[in-house]
């Protein structure tokens, strides 16, 4: 035997078996990882990568029998967890290992107060009376630096704040010291300032505890803002495994380079002087107020501004950028300019004509020439249409011919370089880029002047982002549109917008050119946000060669 | 509001106020459509009279009000119904609200155990089913409750009455009391039980069958979200995922179609009580239609919207109770 303790986690040549039929036979092939004490590990993985399987498995929570570990071994701290009974697992779970999951809002019992469901971890694993539960529960609040802890001990979870619903995850996950944190994907539902905040505690606090950390995630940025190793899963293979320096900056395997050469680097496109195009789109003085519900007696309706005062131009083949938190109005604005939402104030012109003022009628005219593409490339195609049908829909609305319009949708689709094959099919079967490809086609299909993008690459993994990206700047470019493009990514902004506008709170706090605004932003907010991206101290090395 | 109130208070009695406007709405709605149907009160007596001359028909129209404008008749009647005034029923001989006041405990009686019964069974079974989903215990839960589903409870009533009453004489055969028996304390107690235990099968099954698909499709749902998951990384076990975080959370459609559900029990009821010679307000309105005893009708149909609507504002705060994302104040 020798002294030094054993690691906190050692995976070796770890396998997950997938039911049959599953798109392949391992969820996980031969996984080996070395977590030591007070190291985080970085797993990084594309959707599918089966990153979060491995979670599963060392808590002992996968959907077996589907899904079931069939080979190498589990070691937590020189013991195997394969074979454990339940009852044993159950002990570890939540004392000794602990999980921080993605989605806080979804994570936490909506019935239950933030107070007993951190006490529930305590009366699970500990014998400790009520009243020192208590006191350990508002300690931990406190470490994970609520803001009163005991008016959030007695909160219900859709009472506070997303980062403080993640605060809160963490402050239950720490609260018996374990010995072996798994975060998975812990800050990719949170805004960019509260994801910096959540990275650094969850670095703080993993410091004073000299925990190991499995942290899970797809963003190569919150990898170089936290990791000290890196594992790059690829359909369930480990590829590449190293120190964060090494495998970021010196990535060895092509799936890693490509992966790499994907993440858009913080340097806006070099300033482009067609400021002279004509303006097309113009919004002017939008105000958009939401009547927060009330009771008929109450009479006290607050009501929320989610847009005052908007006003902005949008040239001929130009991108105008909205980038601002949740919360900021972004997506109102996109709503507002599609006349999808009515506005409360303002106009907005369309090549000269009042969108807003527009009668039904005329507005079904116009709308042809201005078009959305969705944020959930899923959720926004209906599931029972072919998808020739859903991009010939438009233009036969709009009294095209049935069987012209159906040509034109094939050949959009290759125009988005899908197939043309792929007109026959429907939405689901094709991956999440393919079907944002579609969505795009689909907003062709009208002709536009002007489309208004919804964070259209944000459900998208990196590589598939970087061509959707790409896709959208060449159609722009070939087609003279015009993109009023919402994001709150701020890499993506700064890879595709000529111009941009920072929202908080409904206003627009400051508006330019992306690259002076990037290089140097004037409003606190915007430094702010700045300052918070993720790994903006690193830039990605050019992998160029490979990133095709 | 200044005045500090918990705010369920605040709640409940916001909810009252707005139940208002809802039972005038009832009781003009009741009054006009009982107009609207050909031939009133006076019409019936004269019909059991064998006949009478148009003068005396003007007489008795005078008499009762019935010759003056519709509206000043709705006036009236709301008037006397504000203080619980029903009229007089020609039928009973006896005032409406004294026909009621006999008839109703029986029927509430009967409501209240079927409905518990079909809650209760229909929860525990399935969750049971949902737990187990997929295996032969959750196959057999399900086709229980199809069946159940697809059973009319009048088939169901005969079908036990033939069974429990006539082939095996197990169970009183109708009515809410063995007559001229006279029992007392206790005695009585087990009489009316046997006698409401088949009435209560009948209308309960069904429902019964509601809230067990119900129930099972929502724990099915709630068990797979992720804070079940979260409780489970904590190192909960299965049972207390059931208990601490699944039910509560798969109760709150099943409390929703409990109290829409509410209507239609009591229209069950009448089918029920008719069969079972129960006494109670179904009963009563099935032969009040028949008798065309206008106001004990109209006080049957506005007591048991007055029901619903009790009933609705109670599973509100029951609703309000479970679910902590309502806003109260």
């Amino acid at each position: 035997m020798t002294k030094t303790p054993p690691p906190v986690l050692d995976l070796c040549k770890l396998e997950i078996s997938l039911p049959k039929g599953a798109d392949r036979r391992y969820a996980l092939e031969g996984l080996d990882l070395t977590i030591n004490a007070g190291e985080i590990v970085c797993l990084v993985g594309e959707s599918g990568s089966g990153k979060s399987l491995c979670a599963g498995a060392i808590m002992g929570l996968l959907p077996e029998p589907h899904v079931r570990v069939t080979g190498g071994a589990i070691r937590f701290m020189g013991e195997e967890l394969r074979g454990k009974s339940d009852a044993e697992m159950r002990k570890l779970r939540g004392a000794d290992i602990s999980m921080i999951f993605q989605e806080p809002m979804t994570a936490l019992n909506p019935q239950k107060t933030v107070g007993w469901q951190i006490d529930e971890v305590l009366r699970l694993h500990t014998k400790m009376t009520k009243a020192e539960r208590k006191a350990r529960a508002l300690e931990m609040l406190e470490r994970v630096h609520i803001p009163e802890p005991a008016s959030a001990y007695n909160a219900y979870p859709h009472q506070i704040s997303g980062g403080q619903r993640q605060r809160v995850m963490i402050a239950m996950s720490l609260v018996l010291s374990p010995k072996l944190i798994i975060a998975d994907e812990p800050t990719t539902a949170l805004d960019v300032t509260t994801q910096l905040q959540i990275l650094k505690l969850i670095r703080e606090l993993q410091e004073e505890e000299g925990a190991g950390v499995l942290f899970i995630t797809h963003d190569f940025g919150v990898v170089a803002e936290i990791a000290d190793k890196v594992a790059v899963l690829c359909r369930g293979e480990l590829v590449e495994s190293g120190t964060t320096d090494a495998v970021l900056n010196r990535p060895q395997h092509p799936y890693t380079r490509a992966l790499i050469g994907a993440v858009p680097a913080l340097t806006p496109p070099p300033v482009t002087a067609a400021s002279d195009a004509p303006v097309v789109l113009k919004g002017t003085g939008l105000k958009k107020t939401f009547a927060a519900r009330g009771g008929l007696l109450s009479g006290k309706r607050k009501a929320v501004t989610a847009v005052k005062d908007l006003t902005f131009e949008l040239r001929q083949g130009e991108t105008l950028g909205v980038v601002g938190e949740s919360g900021s109005g972004k997506t109102t604005v996109s709503r507002i300019v599609t006349r999808l939402l009515e506005c409360d104030h303002g106009s907005v012109e369309l090549d000269g004509t009042d969108l807003l003022a527009a009668t039904p009628k005329e507005l079904r005219a116009l709308r042809q020439h201005i078009q959305m593409v969705f944020q959930d490339p899923m959720a926004s195609l209906n599931p029972r249409k072919r998808v020739v049908d859903l991009i010939a829909q438009g233009p036969i609305v709009h009294g095209a011919d049935p069987k012209k319009a159906r040509e034109d949708a094939k050949r959009l689709l290759e125009l988005v370089e899908l197939s043309p094959a792929a007109a026959n099919r429907f939405p689901h079967e094709f991956s999440g880029g393919q079907r944002q490809r579609i969505g795009i086609a689909r907003a062709l299909a009208m002709e536009p002047k002007v489309i208004v993008a919804d964070e259209p690459v944000s459900a998208l993994d990196v590589s598939v982002q970087a061509q959707v990206l790409k896709l959208l700047a060449d159609l722009r470019d070939r087609l003279k549109l015009s993109l009023l493009f919402v994001t709150h990514d701020l890499r993506v902004a700064a890879q595709l917008c000529d111009r941009i506008i920072v929202m908080q709170k409904g206003e627009i706090v400051e508006h330019g050119l992306t690259a002076e605004v990037f290089a140097n932003p004037q409003h606190p907010y915007t430094q702010n946000l700045l300052s918070s991206i993720p790994g903006r101290d690193w830039t990605p090395p050019s992998l160029r060669t490979d990133a095709a | 509001m200044t005045l500090h109130m918990p705010p369920i208070l605040t709640y409940a009695l916001r909810r009252l106020v707005q139940a208002i406007p809802v039972v005038i709405l009832i009781m003009i709605g009741t009054f006009l459509l009982l107009k609207l149907a050909p031939g009133d009160t006076v019409d019936a007596l004269v019909g059991d009279m064998g006949g009478a001359d148009a003068a005396f028909i003007a007489r008795l129209r005078a008499e009762y009000g019935l010759d003056q404008p519709i509206w000043v008749q709705l006036w009236r009647y709301m008037v006397k119904l504000a203080s619980f005034d029903f009229g007089w029923s020609f039928v009973y001989e006896q005032p409406v609200a004294t026909v009621l006041m006999d008839r109703v405990g029986t029927t509430l009686m009967l409501m209240a155990a079927s409905l518990s019964i079909a809650f209760t069974a229909g929860i525990v079974l399935g969750a049971i089913a949902a737990r187990r989903a997929y295996s032969a215990t959750d196959n057999l839960i399900s086709i229980l409750g199809l069946v159940f589903y697809a059973t009319p409870s009048f088939f169901l009533s005969l079908m036990l009455m033939l069974v429990f009453s006539v082939k095996l004489g197990w169970l009183p055969v109708g009515g809410i009391k063995t007559i001229a028996a006279f029992y007392t304390g206790w005695d009585h107690v087990w009489d009316v039980v046997r006698h409401l235990i088949m009435p209560t099968t009948a209308l309960s099954l069904i429902y019964l069958a509601f809230y067990l698909r119900l129930m099972r499709a929502s724990v099915m749902e709630v068990a797979d979200l992720d804070y079940v998951r979260t409780a489970r990384a904590k190192g909960a076990r299965e049972g207390r995922l059931m208990t601490h975080h699944i039910m509560r959370n798969a109760l709150l459609p099943v409390v929703t179609l409990l109290g829409l559900q509410f209507s239609t029990v009591l229209g069950g009821s009448i089918v029920v009580e008719t069969i079972f010679t129960l006494p109670g307000l179904g009963q009563l309105a099935y032969q009040s239609v028949v008798q065309r005893d206008m106001n004990t009708l109209m006080g049957i149909i506005f007591l048991c919207a007055i029901i619903v609507v009790v009933v609705n504002f109670l599973t509100d705060l029951l609703y309000a109770r479970l679910d902590s994302r309502i806003e109260l104040a």
